[in-house]
């Protein structure tokens, strides 16, 4: 019997694809976005929204994750944009592996400049998951309570942006918009927080913009 | 259950690499803002292993609390409710240094 010292990460077979993804994307100027939420916080609602706003600007392909169906790619390809699904049947995140093999469709649009990868609706093994992508972005909407920050913290920690979704239904709930912010800071003082609204329009443009500008500064970094 | 899988999957390529055939012990170092919940791991890898030749192995976990260190003071300490501020002198300039770890120490094997 004998201690075999391992010294591994778990996950570093999926982060070593990842980091394979990112050269991938970075190399043909694509700046993409993972975006991460539980399900029914309006996810697609916000890429459809997006597509409209920023389409002219940037070139724009999705990855849609979800355990069965393209229902949501279907949503994606009404607007004109290039959309796929990845179906993940038992599993409850995407991984870096699946959207490797999907990255050579991304190429074939021809163009692309900005991929989102919408994962499956869940706020735990998404955070973990690494798909090589530039930015992590949590989605909330103001039907899930302003805790949830404190309850998922390691998505808040690991998110460059914060969505808070579904604004126009403030009234209707007691969630604090106050609270949500200040629960999300404590966990991840960096954090950009947008508030949307899709069925109303607010805040779509302040979160696209912020976008626009991301992917310009990453491509003004790679070109120095 | 995929982290397991992602896990035992290392252990596996590990056993050949050193020609061992039973697992006696598994070491992994769990941080505390990590996703993984060290009961549910527990759970999984006991399902994993059942009626397999790796039964009865011990997983053995140890749980990584989230530490912060100040720039300012160069105080350690525990970062409580993720409190950002520096408990000794208040400053503002809090870096993570553990709780992101989710790796296998080492096993026991024969």
């Amino acid at each position: 019997m004998h201690e075999i010292l391992i010294e591994q990460g778990i996950l570093s077979k999926n982060d070593e694809i990842a980091g394979k993804n990112r050269e991938w994307l970075r190399a043909r100027g694509v700046f993409s976005i993972n975006m991460v939420s539980s399900p029914g916080s309006g996810k697609t609602s916000i890429i459809e929204k997006t597509a409209g706003l920023v389409n002219g600007l940037l070139k724009l392909a999705v990855i849609e994750g979800d355990m069965e169906t393209d229902l949501d790619a279907e949503r994606i390809r009404r607007h004109g944009i290039p959309a796929k699904q990845i179906t993940t049947g038992r599993a409850c995140h995407l991984d870096a592996h699946q959207v490797h093999h999907v990255l050579p469709w991304v190429f074939e649009q021809g163009g692309i400049r900005l991929l989102i990868i919408e994962n499956v609706g869940n706020m735990v093994c998404p955070a973990e998951y690494d798909l090589g992508e530039e930015m992590k972005v949590a989605v909330m909407s103001v039907t899930e309570g302003d805790d949830k920050p404190l309850k998922y913290p390691a998505l808040f920690s690991a998110s460059e942006a914060l969505i808070i979704n579904k604004t126009d239904l403030l009234p209707y709930t007691d969630f604090n918009m106050e609270r949500a912010r200040k629960n999300a800071l404590r966990i991840n003082p960096d954090l950009r927080v947008f508030e949307t609204s899709c069925t109303k329009g607010g805040g779509l443009a302040e979160w696209c913009g912020f976008l626009v500008s991301s992917a310009g500064r990453a491509a003004k970094a790679r070109a120095k | 259950m995929s982290i397991t899988r992602s896990m035992m999957e290392i252990v596996r390529e590990e056993m050949d690499r050193h020609g061992v055939k039973s697992l006696k012990r598994l070491k992994v170092r769990i941080g505390e803002l990590t996703a993984v919940e060290p009961e549910a791991l527990r759970f999984c890898f006991e399902a994993y292993v059942k009626g397999t030749p790796l039964e009865g192995a011990v997983l053995e976990i140890e749980d990584v609390p989230l530490m912060g260190w100040c720039a300012q003071c160069s105080a350690e300490f525990r970062m409580e409710y993720f409190l950002r501020a520096c408990p000794e002198c208040e400053g503002a300039s809090v870096t993570k240094t553990t709780g992101h770890e989710l790796d296998i120490v080492s096993m026991e094997a024969e």
